[in-house]
């Protein structure tokens, strides 16, 4: 029984290793490559340089693409959270016909591929006679980072005690002055976290800005661009680590502030769900 | 109770409230006094909170008024009504410190800052939690909770503290410590106090009057002491205190005394004051007596107004206290009763022949 039982865990071992190495040698060949000192993407590996990174900096083209890109994942952590909160606060408090419904509704985008997404939205866009722009990939990217959102503030909503709101208007507040006295800061780093994972989630998206924007194009589309070109390839993980980390560090931060606001409420963060 | 009550700081009028189909409350008419403790006490779901708030003003009536100090509280919301409320849960900030949670209805009075760190401070001071402002809020015990859950209240010196049982989340000693320290707090700052509560003991101890409450609707309203010396009905003496039923008949004789015929223990006459007002004397089927008005007769030199033969069938042994399960001759099930363990008095065994004293005073008839 005993060898039986160490054998499997010998195998179960190897399962997660190979697993991990499977799911992040790709992401860590990415710097690798970014400092290596040749434009063929290949090993061996030939001298640290950090010259791609130079490369990027002079890039003209690059900077309006940052510059885009950085509109659309503000604009799109913006609306998003200000729409996935208010529907997680009536998710919270209210009961009405269809809410189930309504809900599941709201969450699909999560699970639809966004290609479909992608399509129908150019589709409809294209119905309306709509000019193709930025704001329609904003639009385009509200609507899958709003189930993200909800998601996330949702947790933050539900801890929110009742009585607490009703303790406050029993003390003279108004309705407006306990949403700012009481509801906003107890939901606040719940509120940071969903503008931080709606942010990255919008920056690195690529199919629905692909298909949805117009003559600007945004990071990850100028991005793909440039993989046409052989020699561009470096300088594209130089950009790719950038980001990488960028995300990493946002997506950290984003959960810090989630488990805050559960911690803030005196819940235990692991029960409440979350990403990460 | 139609006329207006000088003393009445909240009357309440025919208060009826239904949710959906469902009626919560069936009318609801009574007065609480200024400067009294009241207690609201009944089984769960009887609705006790559901009519504190409409007090606090969370709800309105479906119909029926309830009045302020004079004033119709309709279409008055809580944040302007001169009633807080001492949550169950305590609903402490969790965000802010003690300070902050007792100063936060002061905030928006314009007060001074000073003045308000002077009011918070008097307050914390009067529930005993003096220098205690600084401290997180999750750095408080559930005893530290409630105080400053009253604090916050007092320091907005309302007409009328609504408390929907406070205690309940409370270990029993320290649930205890807080009743009497509540009492000598209320007594003391004189500010009426509506508590609900569904433990009897609790509204016994603490209040000035108690209203039972049934389905919707009061059943009684009493001082601790009338409640559970005169119940009036078995419903309510059965959710005061222990109470052993025994079978019984009643009838009026000439003078206005009434003869109740009790094949247990005996027949009596009682006096027109023992009789509730308004009762059907062909209905009574069973009179109630409480576990200390019978006593176990001991030594020759022991006598009572009446006596009977009974055997002991089981006891519970309290310390002060032993609560005997008496078999009374031709009784269906035991009665209880309570002696206390006196210098002298040894505790009786199961099975022991026992004389078992009471008298006009031990019966309670009911409506
Ligand atoms: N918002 C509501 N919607 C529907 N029914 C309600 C609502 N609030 C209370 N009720 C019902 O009204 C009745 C009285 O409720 P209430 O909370 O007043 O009881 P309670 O006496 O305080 O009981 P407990 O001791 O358990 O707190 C209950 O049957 C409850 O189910
Ligand atoms: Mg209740």
């Amino acid at each position: 029984m005993k060898t039986g039982s160490a054998l499997s865990r010998n195998w179960l071992v190897f399962y997660a290793v190979a697993y991990m190495v499977f799911l992040y040698a790709p992401v860590v060949l990415l710097p690798l490559f970014a400092f290596n000192d040749a434009t063929i993407i290949a090993f061996p590996l030939s001298g640290a340089t950090t010259k791609w990174f130079t490369v990027l900096w002079e890039t003209e083209a690059l900077h309006s693409a940052v510059e885009n890109s950085l509109i659309v994942a503000l604009s799109t952590s913006a609306i998003s959270t200000l729409l996935g909160a208010t529907a997680a606060r009536a998710m919270a408090r209210y009961r009405f016909p269809g809410k189930r419904g309504i809900v599941g509704f709201i969450m699909l985008p999560l699970v639809l591929p966004e290609i479909i997404v992608a399509v129908s939205l150019l589709v409809l866009l294209m119905q309306l006679d709509m000019e193709l722009s930025l704001w329609t990939v904003v639009g385009g990217h509200v609507l899958i980072c709003v189930p993200f959102s909800i998601a996330i503030l949702s947790s933050a909503f539900q801890g929110l005690d009742s009585s607490l709101e009703e303790a406050s208007f029993d003390l003279g507040e108004t309705r407006w002055g306990t949403f700012r006295r009481i509801i906003f800061p107890l939901v606040l780093p719940g509120v940071i976290s969903s503008m931080l994972i709606t942010f990255t989630i919008s920056l690195d998206e690529f199919i629905i800005a692909f298909f949805l924007t117009g003559t600007d194009v945004t990071l990850p589309v100028y991005i793909w661009s440039q993989l046409r070109f052989p020699t561009k390839l470096p300088s594209v993980m130089a950009l790719g680590t950038i980001l990488l980390a960028l995300s990493v560090i946002l997506l950290i931060l984003g959960e810090w502030f989630r488990q805050r606001a559960a911690k803030r409420q005196g819940i235990e963060a692991s029960a409440t769900g979350g990403f990460m | 109770m139609t006329g207006k009550d000088p003393r009445a700081i909240i009357r309440m009028q025919d208060v009826t409230k239904f949710f959906g189909s469902f009626q919560a409350l069936k009318g609801i008419t009574t007065t609480i006094n200024e400067g009294e403790f009241f207690s609201l006490l009944g089984p769960s779901g009887c609705g006790k909170t559901t009519l504190l708030r409409m007090i606090a003003g969370f709800d309105e009536p479906t119909d029926g008024a309830i009045y302020i100090g004079d004033e119709p509280m309709a279409g008055i919301p809580a944040n302007q009504r001169p009633t807080n409320m001492v949550f169950q849960s305590y609903a402490i900030f969790p965000h802010l410190n003690v300070a902050d949670n007792v100063g936060y209805g002061l905030k928006r009075k314009r007060m001074s800052r000073a003045e308000i760190a002077a009011e918070v401070e008097k307050s914390l001071a009067m529930v005993d939690l003096a220098g205690y402002g600084k401290r997180a809020a999750h750095e408080l015990s559930g005893g530290q909770r409630q105080r400053v859950a009253l604090a916050r209240a007092l320091v907005m010196r309302p007409k009328v503290v609504l408390l929907d049982e406070p205690l309940s989340a409370l270990d029993k000693k320290l649930r205890e410590q807080m009743q009497v320290e509540l009492r000598q707090l209320q007594q003391s700052i004189g500010i009426t106090f509506i508590l609900v509560t569904h433990d009897q003991e609790e509204a016994l101890i603490m209040s000035d009057r108690i209203a039972v409450m049934f389905e919707g609707q009061i059943e009684q309203v009493a001082t601790p002491e009338q409640l559970y010396r005169h119940p009036v009905s078995r419903r309510v003496a059965s959710f005061i205190g222990v109470m052993t039923l025994l079978d019984a008949r009643a009838t009026a004789q000439p003078g206005n005394t009434v003869r109740v015929d009790i094949p247990a223990l005996g027949t009596v006459d009682l006096p027109a004051a023992r009789v509730p007002e308004g009762i059907d004397l062909a209905k009574v089927e069973k009179i109630g007596v409480h576990p200390e008005m019978l006593t176990i007769l001991q030594d020759e030199h022991e006598t009572a107004e009446r006596v009977v033969e009974a055997e002991v069938a089981s006891r519970s042994y309290y310390g002060d206290m032993t609560y005997y399960s008496v078999l009374l001759p031709g009784a269906n099930a035991p009665a209880t009763i309570s002696m206390r363990n006196t210098f002298g008095r040894s505790v009786i065994d199961p099975g022991a022949k026992v004389k078992v004293g009471w008298g006009q005073d031990s019966i309670i008839l009911f409506k």
